[in-house]
C-alpha cells in the first residue's frame, strides 16, 4: 500500500512537470524512479527507455506501466498511469474549457492566428527529423552519406505518393511500410547470401 | 392528442440524441484506441494522425481548431497524445468525452507494455522487430510530411507576410537550432499579442 502511494506520487510529479512532452520526461522519470526512490536500477531504466522507444505510445505512459507492472503487477500499472495523467488531465480540461468559451472573440482569434504558423513549423520539424532518422539512422548533425538507405528512401517516396494522390489512410501507410520494408530487407539478405 | 404527439416527438428526439451521443463516444474511444496503438515515434506523429482522422475524415473539428488544440497540448504538461485526447473529447462530449478519449488513448500502450515487460530481453534483441521499427519510420515521415504540406499551403494562402515569416523562423528554430517547442509557442503568443495591440491602435486611430 505504501509502495503504491509512493508510485502514485512519483508519477504524479512526472506528469505535472513534464512540459514539452516525450523526451523532456525522461530525465524527470529517471530522477524520480532511479535517484529519489531507488525503485529501479540505472540499467533497468536504460532497458525501459529502449523499450518505450520501440513501442507505440507516450514515453511517460510506457514507463509508468513498465515500472508499475514490475513492482506491483497490473494494479501497479494502473496506479502509476493514473498518477501520471491526473495533473495533465485537470490542466488540459481547464484550458479546453476556456479555449471553447473564448475562441470566437476577435482578439483571441488574432492571437491564436499567430500561433498556427508556428505549430505547422513544429509539426514539420518533427517530420523532417524522423525522415532524416529513417534515411540516415542519425540526426542532422551525424549524417554520413555512406549510411544512406535506399529502401527507406523508396518507401518514403511511394508512401508520400499514395497519401497525396490516393488519400490512403495513415494507419495503412504506417503498418504497410513496416511490413513491406521488412520483407524487402529479408529479400536483400537472401540475395546477398 | 397534439400534446401527446409532441411529447412523443420530443422523447424520440431525446433518445435519438442519446443514441447519437453514445455513437460519438464509441467512435471517439475506437478512433483514439487505433491511433494510439499505431503512434510510433512521439507526439507530433499522433497530431498528424488526429488531423487526418478528426478534420479530414470525420469532420468533427476544423483545421484551425486542430492547430489551436496542438498548441494548447504543447503548452500543458503531460504526454501530448493524452492532452490532445482530453481536449478533443471535451469538445465532442464534455468531461465524459475527455474520460472516454483518454481511456482509449492510454489502453494500447498499457496493454502492449504489460505484455512486453514479461519477455523484454527477447523483444529488445530481435533483429526483425528492429528492422520493422526502422523501416516504419519512412511511412511515419511520409504521413507527417503529407499533413504538413496541406497545413503550410493554408498558411501561405493567408497571404500575411508576418505569418509566413513566422512559420519559416519557427521551423529554423525548432529543427536547426533545437529551441524547445514551449519557447517557440510562447514567443509566437507574444508576437500575437503585439499584433493584436497594433491592430487595436490602428482601429482607434481610424475611428
Amino acid at each position: 500500500m505504501k509502495l503504491l502511494l509512493q508510485l502514485f506520487f512519483s508519477f504524479f510529479q512526472v506528469g505535472l512537470f513534464s512540459v514539452g512532452g516525450g523526451y523532456a520526461a525522461i530525465p524527470l522519470i529517471q530522477d524520480q524512479i532511479v535517484n529519489v526512490t531507488g525503485l529501479m536500477t540505472l540499467e533497468e531504466f536504460t532497458d525501459l527507455i529502449t523499450i518505450a522507444e520501440m513501442t507505440p505510445g507516450p514515453i511517460s505512459i510506457n514507463s509508468a506501466t513498465f515500472v508499475g507492472t514490475r513492482l506491483c503487477g497490473v494494479l501497479g500499472a494502473v496506479i502509476c498511469t493514473l498518477g501520471c495523467i491526473l495533473a495533465p488531465f485537470i490542466i488540459c480540461l481547464t484550458m479546453a474549457h476556456f479555449y471553447y468559451k473564448y475562441r470566437n472573440f476577435s482578439g483571441v482569434q488574432n492571437v491564436l492566428g499567430a500561433l498556427r504558423p508556428a505549430t505547422v513549423a513544429l509539426i514539420g520539424s518533427a517530420g523532417v527529423s524522423i525522415l532524416v532518422l529513417a534515411l540516415f539512422q542519425s540526426d542532422l548533425a551525424g549524417i554520413q552519406l555512406s549510411n544512406f538507405r535506399g529502401i527507406e528512401f523508396v518507401l518514403f517516396g511511394v508512401c508520400l505518393f499514395l497519401l497525396r494522390k490516393y488519400k490512403m489512410s495513415a494507419i495503412t501507410i504506417i503498418l504497410g511500410s513496416g511490413v513491406v520494408g521488412t520483407v524487402l530487407y529479408l529479400l536483400k539478405d537472401l540475395i546477398l547470401l | 392528442m397534439k400534446e401527446e404527439q409532441s411529447a412523443a416527438v420530443t422523447a424520440e428526439a431525446g433518445t435519438r440524441a442519446a443514441k447519437s451521443r453514445r455513437e460519438i463516444l464509441w467512435t471517439l474511444f475506437k478512433s483514439m484506441f487505433v491511433l494510439s496503438a499505431c503512434t510510433f515515434g512521439g507526439g507530433f506523429v499522433i497530431v498528424s494522425l488526429m488531423k487526418k482522422k478528426y478534420v479530414d475524415q470525420l469532420q468533427w473539428l476544423d483545421e484551425d481548431e486542430m492547430l489551436d488544440v496542438t498548441a494548447i497540448t504543447q503548452s500543458c504538461p503531460g504526454p501530448l497524445p493524452v492532452n490532445a485526447s482530453v481536449i478533443i473529447g471535451y469538445r465532442m462530449c464534455g468531461i465524459l468525452g475527455s474520460f472516454v478519449a483518454v481511456l482509449g488513448s492510454i489502453l494500447p500502450p498499457m496493454i502492449i507494455i504489460s505484455i512486453i515487460s514479461v519477455f523484454y530481453t527477447q523483444f529488445r534483441s530481435n533483429r526483425y522487430i528492429a528492422i520493422a521499427l526502422q523501416v516504419m519510420r519512412a511511412g511515419v515521415a511520409a504521413v507527417i510530411i503529407d499533413v504538413v504540406i496541406n497545413l503550410a499551403k493554408n498558411v501561405l494562402k493567408t497571404r500575411r507576410i508576418l505569418y509566413i515569416l513566422m512559420m519559416c523562423a519557427a521551423f529554423i528554430c525548432a529543427y536547426l537550432l533545437d529551441v524547445s517547442a514551449m519557447v517557440i509557442i510562447l514567443t509566437c503568443l507574444a508576437i500575437g499579442f503585439a499584433d493584436l495591440s497594433v491592430n487595436l491602435v490602428k482601429k482607434r486611430k481610424g475611428a
